[in-house]
């Protein structure tokens, strides 16, 4: 069953304006039991296709499919999923117990079963002493647990997540990513999660579609997208990298030849680059820069700042006319003593250097 | 402590303001309804007297002969009609057997008790007296007791008023019915505006609270009698009716002067408090409530019901309150859309202070009503609770 798609969108669009395109041909199918998370920055049109999705928009132009059917005009009280909404939407005049016990009513369940299932949803994410609780007497982790067991509570298929984390601090935020982690893995839910925040969708997902501009840049693992970033936004948003500028001179064999700045000559995988003569982003990982000669690509460095961060060593440095090239040392017992202002080299390995296209 | 004087003292002015012009005068009226000395101020012989006797009893002559005093002494000093007016409040037909009487006083001669009665044969009835012996207390519930049809007589009874002279229960008794019924119809056409409000685009809600806020800065005398116009047997929507022939030339609506002209033209000028406070709550519903009770499996009905009416109820709540008690005090509306049936207890306080020029029956019926209002309002509290109430 996993390689038939679970939900797809087939050449989505959606306007509110009749003019601008919040989705511009959207096509996304996932399969049946997958994390999967919508990435991008706030405007990218993520919330948009996941509200597409629930049934809370129209779809303007294209179809929605889920397992096979087509939603575009069924009524979201009629899909049968799960929703998290970014500030939690629990029914503030009702008990924890009455919110959980709500989609069970409006399905006619026997009081008993009722009673047994609230209970064990709220046991599931550990909050089986505040059933008589209302919302506005619980903290905003307490709350996020209660929204997850309500929307999870009558067994949806198809669970979707708008932001749920977003209004945490920073450690229950984590806490929570691996609790939601858990409750997919034991559930086998269906998992479609709309974030901004990539080391949450790096650290959740099974897979994830890079948005920018209403539509996909990338859709990948979480491993691929960080290693095998195919544009420059991507390369960008996931993780830090070093951008340079250069031309195209010549491409063999997968490899381009680019000049950088003007300043010097590189080596990198032909990516996202077009022909010769033409722009390209060059993106190299920080941690994939050595101090030294130990490369294939060497270039002369100035040191222009240390941070201690105790497991590594971050170094800004002047290279190539960039004077914000950042280079992880990590802290070994043979590792290198740098000051501010000194001259040295560094060096990268041409499969680590990805010739991408050119950002505006 | 002082800036916190300081900041009190702003509030002084307006503090004053209210003492002199709300608080003293409703306490003035409120004494009005309970005091009136009218009797015992001009008849000095009797008023010890009246007080004295028992209101069984025969009248003595002594009673006679003091009032006989009263009476010449208040002719001399022309204050004998102010009497007569107070005495008649009490006893039918009062005023005339005693400012005939009052001609004649100076010339009986004792024993009183007969000349009196030889000279008008009410004198001999104990009712006269007993009507006589409630003028004189300074201090009266008879008043209050008329308020509500209830008539206290002179041997300390309270019995209910005569069966056509019972008009204020039935005034009040209207009065809480239209105002309901106004208050119903405000809901009924407000809840939908106020959420089209609510969930309309910024700039056509600015548009819209400019219709719903319009007609608040037109004079409420000219809505009232536009309501005339339209409503009319000659008026606009009669002849639409005749033109279009949905009824006959001879046999158009009567929808002003009686009561459907007090519910129409009371409801459309009530309707904004409804749609205010309303609007303040439900701008501040998130929207996502109702899209989670759609995507737990609730239809647009359940939906509504249970998730979004609930956290309306404050305004609810609010609106209700709101135009019920501005309804109940409705004076100038009724009176002139009224016509008989759709008359108010405020227009017949009106009457009683600007016709009868019965002050203090007037204060009684507006005691009254400031008790039914509290009341109404407590029952609210405990119900519902004030403090969840929610202007905006």
């Amino acid at each position: 069953m996993t390689d038939t798609a679970f939900v797809e969108f087939d050449q989505v669009q959606k306007s509110y304006d009749g003019e601008t395109l919040a989705v511009a041909n959207l096509n996304l199918s996932i399969p049946r039991g997958e994390f999967m998370t919508l990435l991008g920055p706030s405007g990218s049109g993520k919330t948009s296709s996941l509200m597409m999705l629930a049934g809370f928009e129209t779809v303007t132009h294209g179809e929605i499919r889920l397992d096979g059917r087509s939603v575009n005009s069924v009524p979201p009280h009629q899909l049968g999923i799960g929703v998290v909404f970014q500030n939690y939407a629990l029914f503030p005049h009702m008990t924890v117990n009455e919110n959980l016990a709500f989609p069970l009513q409006v399905r006619r369940m026997g009081r008993s079963e009722i009673e047994e299932r609230v209970r064990e949803a709220l046991q599931m994410v550990e909050m089986g002493r505040f059933g008589n609780r209302r919302p506005s007497e619980l903290s905003g982790g307490q709350q996020q647990r209660a929204a997850l067991a309500r929307a999870l509570v009558f067994r949806p298929e198809l669970v979707l997540m708008d932001e749920p984390l977003g209004a945490l601090d920073r450690q229950l935020r984590e806490h929570m990513q691996y609790e939601i982690k858990r409750l997919h893995d034991q559930l086998g839910v269906t998992v479609v999660y709309v974030t901004h925040d990539q080391s949450e969708a790096l650290t959740m997902s099974t897979r994830i579609a890079v948005f920018k501009d209403g539509s996909i840049q990338q859709d990948s693992g979480p491993e691929t997208l960080y290693e095998c970033p195919e544009t420059a936004f991507v390369a960008r948003f996931i993780g830090e990298n070093n951008r340079l500028y250069g031309r195209v001179e010549r491409v063999d064999n997968g490899v381009a030849e680019v000049s950088i700045e003007d300043m010097g000559q590189g080596r990198a995988l032909a990516i996202n680059c077009s022909g010769v003569g033409t722009p390209t982003t060059l993106s190299i990982r920080p941690e994939r820069v050595f101090i030294g000669d130990t490369g294939e690509n060497r270039f002369d460095a100035v040191v222009e700042e240390l941070i201690y961060l105790g497991d590594h060593i971050r170094c800004r440095m002047r290279v190539l006319g960039h004077d914000d090239f950042i280079v992880k040392m990590p802290n070994a017992p043979d590792h290198q003593h740098l000051k501010a202002g000194q001259e040295t080299q560094v060096s990268w390995n041409t499969e680590d250097c990805r010739a991408l296209d050119a950002l505006p | 402590m002082v800036r916190r004087l300081r900041a009190l003292g702003l509030t002084i002015p307006l503090l004053a303001f209210l003492f002199a012009a709300f608080i003293i005068p409703v306490l003035v009226f409120l004494w009005q309804g309970v005091h009136d000395d009218t009797y015992a101020r001009y008849m000095s012989h009797s008023t010890p007297v009246l007080e004295a006797w028992d209101g069984v009893s025969e009248p003595t002559e002594a009673m006679y002969a003091a009032l006989q005093k009263d009476l010449v002494q208040a002719r001399k000093d022309k204050t004998v009609g102010k009497v007569a007016t107070r005495v008649n409040r009490e006893l039918p037909g009062g005023r005339s057997l005693f400012t005939s009487t009052a001609r004649r006083a100076a010339r009986l001669e004792a024993p009183y008790r007969e000349a009196m009665i030889d000279l008008k044969p009410a004198w001999g009835r104990l009712e006269t007296w007993q009507a006589l012996r409630v003028a004189a207390a300074r201090y009266t519930p008879t008043y209050l007791a008329a308020s509500v049809d209830l008539k206290y007589s002179g041997d300390g009874s309270i019995r209910r008023q005569d069966e056509k002279r019972r008009i204020h229960l039935t005034l009040f008794w209207r009065t809480i019915e239209i105002s309901a019924l106004v208050t119903i119809f405000c809901l009924l056409l407000g809840y939908p505006v106020a959420y089209l409000l609510s969930n309309l685009p910024q700039r056509s809600t600015n548009l819209l609270l400019i219709l719903v806020l319009l007609p608040f800065w037109t004079s409420i005398l000219v809505r009232t009698t536009a309501w005339i116009a339209i409503l009319q047997g000659n008026g606009v929507l009669n002849d639409l009716f005749v033109a279009f022939g949905v009824i006959g030339d001879d046999s158009r609506f009567s929808m002003v002067y009686n009561r459907t002209g007090t519910l129409v033209a009371m409801t459309h000028i009530l309707l904004p408090f409804m749609i205010l406070p309303l609007y303040a709550v439900m701008r501040t519903v998130p929207k996502a409530y109702v899209q989670a009770a759609h995507s737990l499996g609730a239809n647009g009905w359940i939906a509504f019901w249970r998730i979004y009416l609930p956290q309306t109820l404050p305004g609810i709540g609010a609106g209700v309150v709101l135009v019920f008690i501005l309804a109940t005090g409705y004076y100038i509306t009724p009176a002139l859309v009224g016509g008989q049936d759709g008359q108010m207890i405020s227009n017949l306080i009106d009457f009683h202070m600007r016709r009868s020029l019965n002050w203090p029956l007037a204060a009684a019926m507006g005691f009254v009503l400031l008790v039914l209002v509290m009341f109404l309002y407590w029952l609210y509290d405990r119900v519902s609770g004030i403090d969840r109430m929610r202007l905006g």
